[in-house]
This record gives structure tokens, C-alpha cells and sequence, in this order.
């Protein structure tokens, strides 16, 4: 059974009389354990399919199983409890909540859980270690660089335990330096056996991944297996 | 999402906008504080008013000359009216005639120019009544005596004052014993009364009181009286009294039909009543003014709740790609208004208390009325209920907004 699996997949926006078609058929499927780059030029529906393949929208046509299950089935909140449990996010524009502490943002899907004080602050200090902001813990999101931000979002996304991570345009906000190490960051769980989406535009970022699907127009153009991984730790970021 | 954690969510929420919270509940606490105060406000004369006609014991009521007033003509005729002669308050006093008067006592009263061992004039109210006077206005003399019935019979020119009165003549001196003059007649002070809260309908503190005998007709001028007291053997019997009392008053003025009566009896039950129906229109009529106010706050919630789900979507698409279920949102926000209204009310209601607290300190400070200061729990619980009503009315469309809106709009909305 593939984790993600969809067929004939499409997604027309409808507004004020015009329709926008955003997917036209796409067919694809991701295993556990893969690292996906899907790229494309802007309105090409690439970021359309991963929030698609999210569950934060539904698509208008064809099919969509995650887990093997169709997801046109399940109601917004059980679309939620799903998000909450077995997917991560990170954001181009990271989405941390400024007034809150690092701590507190790491653990909020684990409130949308129903996870005691306790349980949700020891977990959220052990993501915040891995990304290396044990110190940084307290301060408020406001006040951390770029980088610090797309780390504290990276540790948000693993603290439920996700299946998949979703990241979009991760680096697009970061300068060089702290885009690697972020990227970095996604191989290194990558190899510990978590499942990557990345979604890009620059196919120096596309290249780090083990897999890309090119999108263009809706469709997908080329599904391409890396054969010469950038391995950013080693070769640094260079565009 | 446990309940604990949307509450402190909806709090978090909240301080980011500190100085608009406080703003947008000031309309509530406004309301609450004014429904507060206008109620225990209207609580409090309305206990002040009945606890004057109290005073004489409930088997008590007024014979009063003229009509009941039911406009301000009626009562502004009544003072002229002198229908209340002396021979109605001898006969009041058969008990022939009225079995249940345990006691009747005539009360002639006008105000006069007194003056005393000084030059200086004062004028203050004078009454001219009976020895049970005393008891019928619970008066208690703190130098000298009361005059007695042989005053009364021998016409004898004394008088009890007032404190006040005792002050402005003689300063500190004892008055007792000495003479003074109300118009040119002189008179022997043969008592000062205690100080006390004044009354609604006499300032004992500034009045000057003897028989009726030496003061109606004498100094006042007059053959008539102003009220009669008559006091029932028991309460059940003030009905049998009343009717009594009626017979033998129109008897005496040669009256049939009852309509064309020119005197009008008061019980503590038809005083209660009147004060009743005033204070009932009077806090009705401000409740809505109140009312209106808190409508107005409520919709102030709502439009701010609004400003707040639009200026947050980014976090509420947020919130729900993380795990948010639509009622985790709306529970968010709900949160948040009962939480801005809760608060106004317990301000409100505190507000309101200090408020009524500075009223009756100041009535009885400068109005030397016995205000009481009526702290109403119900009225209380019921002002903070009626906010966090507001906050439930008002706050469930923008919380029903922000909980419809796409998680997808977190990352298209660039606020």
C-alpha cells in the first residue's frame, strides 16, 4: 500500500464566474521514506497539489487516498484530526505565532491533541534540542532570525510524530547560509526514515531531494529520480 | 483540545491587544454599571420612602384633607384645602364611633420666624400636635421633657426643638427653661429632642413642637389640621377602621356620594403601592436607556471580534493545518468575547456597587437621608449573566466566521 496515491487528480477554482483549473490529471504515488521535490514555475499548481496531498484542501476531481483511504470520505475535522496526528507542516513564510514562546509553538498541535501540560512541554523540549535551540527555548517567535524560525517550524512538524512532512518553499524566505542548514536538516530526518515533500521552485533546492516531479500547467511533466544527490552538509548551498 | 488550553488560547489572544480589549468592553462595563446602580439606586429610595411611613407601625394611617394627588394641581390644592377640623379629630376619638382608634392624633403645622436670646431670627417648621406625637414619630428627648395631655388641656405656650434649631438659637447653652418667640407670642422650652436622621416629610432636627392647643390656632392661624394619625388596636383591624373612619368623616361633612369626599385616608399598603408604581416606571424607563447602552457594547464586541478574525486568519488557517477542528475555532473565539464581556461585567457590577455606595454616602452626608445601601446578589449575578449573554449573542457569528474559514487561507492571506 502506497501512503499517497492519487489518480486522475484534478482541482478547478471557480471564482466570480471564471474558472481557474489548478490541477488538470495528476497521477502519482509516494511511499514512506521518500524525499519529494516538487517543482515548478509560479502557477504551475504545485503548491495547489501539496495542499491537496496535505488535506488542507480537496480536490474537484479523480482520487485521493492517504493510507489508503479515499480523503473526498473524511469531514473538515476529521481532515484535522488527521493533520494533527500524521502530518507536519513548514511554511515559506514560516507561520509561527509571534506572541507565543518557541516552546509554546513547538507544542501547539500537541494541544489540538488533548496532550497534558507536562507530556506537551517534555516532548516540545526534545524537538527543540534536536534543532539545536535548547537556549532559545523561552524567547518569544519574534524575536529569532529567519533561520531559527524555519527551525522552530521543522520541530512543530515533528512533534506529532508525523508520517509525512510538508514543507513549502522552506528555504524561500532564508538567506543562503540558513537555508542550508534547513535543508540540510530535511535530508538528515529524511535518512532517520521520515517521508519529505518539498515543494520549490529552484531546482538547485529540488536537487538535494531523492525524487522530483516537474509540474507544469497542472500536469505532471517528469518524474525524475535524483542519481547525483546534493548532499548540502558536505557541498554547502550553492545556487 | 481540553477546555483548559482553549481558555488560555482565547487569553493569549486577548493581551496582544491590550489597550482594545479595555476599549471595546468599555461600553458593557458602562451598562452594567449603570443597570446596577439605577436598580439598587431604585431599591434603596424605594426603602427609604417605605421605611418613613414604617416609622409609625403599620396599624397606622393619615387622614388627609382634599384628594389623593394625582396631578400636581391636586396636591398643590390639598395644602389649601381645610376640610380637617377639630371637631373630626374629637369625634376620631370616641370610641363610640370609631371602636379600633387606639390612638388619634392631629398634626396642624406652618412654618414661623423664631428667634431667641439673640436678635437673629430663624424660621423652621412649627407643629402643633398631641403627647403621642412623641411615639407616633418615635422622638426621643435628649434634655427636659415631652409636653404632657395637661399642657395640652391648659394651653400652656412650650415647646420641644430640634437639635439644629437648639444650636442656631443658643449655640451650646442649655435651652431648657428659657423663652423664645415664634411670631410675637413668646414661649417656655421645656425640651430638646436627639439628634436623628431627617424624615422625608419633617426635619425634626430644625422643628419646634407643642400643643396644638397653644400653636393652631394661636400662632399658625388656622382652625384646621394638615393630617391626622389614627392608629389602629392591631393591623387587622385597620381595614374595619378605615371604613369606619370614612363613615364618620362624611357624616360629619355632610357628604353622600364618596366621589365628592374632601379627604383622603393613607395606609402604609396604598403608600407602598404609589411609591411602588413611581419607582417601578422610573427604573423601567432607565433599564431601557441601560438596555440600549448594552446593545450598543454588544455590537461593538461583535464588530471588534470581527476586526480580530480578519486581522488573524493567517492564524486560524494556521491553527487548523495543525489539527484545529472547526469547533476548537469557534470555542476559540466564543471564549474570547464571553471572556472581554465576563470581565466588563464584574467590572460593571463593582463599578455599579461603588457607585451606589458614593450615592448613599452622599445622601447621607449632605441629605441626612437614612439611605441604605442595598448590595442585590441576584442583581449582581444577574449583570454579570446579562453580559456574558452579550459576549454569547454577539460573539457567535464572528467565531462562527473565523471556524468556516479554509486552513488554505493561512497561506494565501499575507496580512
Amino acid at each position: 500500500m502506497h501512503l499517497i496515491e492519487t489518480k486522475n487528480l484534478r482541482k478547478v477554482y471557480a471564482g466570480e464566474g471564471v474558472e481557474t483549473v489548478a490541477l488538470r490529471d495528476v497521477s502519482v504515488t509516494i511511499d514512506e521514506g521518500e524525499f519529494v521535490a516538487i517543482i515548478g514555475p509560479s502557477g504551475s499548481g504545485k503548491s495547489t497539489l501539496m495542499q491537496i496531498l496535505g488535506l488542507l484542501d480537496r480536490s474537484t476531481g479523480g482520487s485521493y487516498t492517504f493510507e489508503g483511504k479515499e480523503a473526498t470520505a473524511y469531514t473538515d475535522d476529521e481532515l484535522a484530526k488527521i493533520r494533527n496526528e500524521k502530518i507536519g507542516f513548514v511554511f515559506q513564510a514560516f507561520n509561527l505565532l509571534p506572541r507565543l514562546s518557541v516552546l509554546d509553538n513547538v507544542a501547539l498541535p500537541l494541544v489540538y491533541r488533548g496532550i497534558q501540560e507536562k507530556e506537551r512541554r517534555e516532548k516540545a523540549m526534545e524537538m527543540i534540542q534536536l534543532v539545536g535551540l535548547t537556549d532559545r527555548a523561552n524567547y518569544h517567535a519574534s524575536q529569532l532570525s529567519g533561520g531559527q524560525k524555519q527551525r522552530v517550524a521543522i520541530a512543530r512538524a515533528l512533534v506529532n510524530d508525523a508520517r509525512i512532512i510538508f514543507a513549502d518553499e522552506p528555504t524561500g524566505n532564508l538567506d543562503s547560509k540558513s537555508g542550508g542548514i534547513v535543508l540540510d536538516f530535511l535530508q538528515k530526518l529524511n535518512e532517520q526514515g521520515h517521508t519529505i515533500v518539498i515543494v520549490t521552485h529552484e531546482s538547485y533546492v529540488a536537487q538535494s531531494a531523492k525524487r522530483i516531479l516537474h509540474i507544469i500547467d497542472g500536469n505532471i511533466d517528469k518524474d525524475e529520480r535524483v542519481m547525483n544527490r546534493r548532499k548540502v552538509e558536505t557541498d554547502g548551498f550553492i545556487k | 483540545m481540553r477546555l483548559v488550553d482553549i481558555f488560555k488560547l482565547s487569553i493569549q489572544g486577548l493581551t496582544v491587544h491590550k489597550s482594545r480589549s479595555a476599549l471595546t468592553i468599555l461600553g458593557i462595563v458602562i451598562g452594567i454599571t449603570s443597570i446596577m446602580t439605577v436598580m439598587s439606586a431604585g431599591d434603596s429610595a424605594q426603602q427609604l420612602i417605605v421605611g418613613q411611613f414604617e416609622r409609625f407601625g403599620p396599624a397606622n394611617v393619615f387622614v388627609l384633607p382634599g384628594r389623593r394627588a394625582s396631578s400636581a394641581a391636586d396636591s398643590a390644592s390639598s395644602l389649601l384645602v381645610d376640610s380637617l377640623k377639630v371637631d373630626d379629630y374629637e369625634d376620631l376619638k370616641n370610641k363610640a364611633l370609631v371602636p379600633s382608634a387606639a390612638n388619634v392624633v392631629p398634626y396642624a403645622f406652618g412654618s414661623e420666624l423664631v428667634s431667641g436670646g439673640a436678635s437673629e431670627t430663624h424660621s423652621g417648621p412649627i407643629i402643633g400636635s398631641t403627647p403621642y406625637s412623641q411615639k407616633n414619630w418615635d422622638l426621643t428627648v435628649a434634655e427636659g421633657r415631652y409636653f404632657d395631655d395637661s399642657d395640652v388641656q391648659d394651653r400652656r405656650r412650650i415647646a420641644v426643638i430640634g437639635d439644629e434649631m437648639k444650636v442656631q438659637l443658643f449655640g451650646a447653652d442649655n435651652p431648657v427653661g428659657k423663652n423664645i418667640r415664634i411670631k410675637d407670642q413668646s414661649f417656655q422650652i421645656i425640651g430638646v429632642l436627639e439628634r436623628q436622621g431627617s424624615g422625608m416629610f419633617v426635619d425634626f432636627n430644625s422643628a419646634i413642637i407643642g400643643p396644638y392647643t397653644a400653636i393652631q390656632q394661636q400662632v399658625l392661624g388656622i382652625r384646621h389640621f394638615q393630617r391626622i394619625a389614627v392608629e389602629a388596636v392591631s393591623i387587622e383591624d385597620v381595614p374595619g377602621m378605615v371604613r369606619d373612619v370614612e363613615s364618620l368623616l362624611r357624616t360629619n361633612h355632610n357628604i353622600d356620594d364618596p366621589r365628592d369626599d374632601d379627604f383622603y385616608i393613607e395606609t402604609q399598603q396604598s403608600i407602598a403601592d404609589q411609591v411602588n408604581a413611581v419607582t417601578g416606571i422610573l427604573t423601567a424607563l432607565l433599564g431601557i436607556v441601560a438596555a440600549i447602552s448594552l446593545l450598543v457594547g454588544g455590537v461593538g464586541i461583535m464588530n471588534i471580534m470581527y476586526v480580530s478574525v480578519t486581522e488573524r486568519t493567517k492564524e486560524i488557517g494556521l491553527s487548523k493545518a495543525l489539527g484545529a477542528s472547526n469547533k476548537t475555532v469557534l470555542a476559540q473565539f466564543l471564549f474570547e468575547a464571553l471572556f472581554l464581556t465576563f470581565t466588563a461585567g464584574i467590572i460593571g457590577v463593582i463599578g455599579g456597587l461603588v457607585l451606589t455606595a458614593l450615592l448613599a454616602f452622599a445622601a447621607t452626608q449632605f441629605a441626612g437621608l437614612d439611605f441604605p445601601l442595598i448590595f442585590s446578589v441576584s442583581g449582581a449575578l444577574m449583570g454579570v449573566g446579562v453580559s456574558v449573554g452579550i459576549g454569547l449573542v454577539f460573539g457567535i457569528f464572528p467565531a462562527r466566521k473565523a471556524s468556516r474559514k479554509s486552513p488554505i487561507e493561512a497561506l494565501h492571506n499575507e496580512v
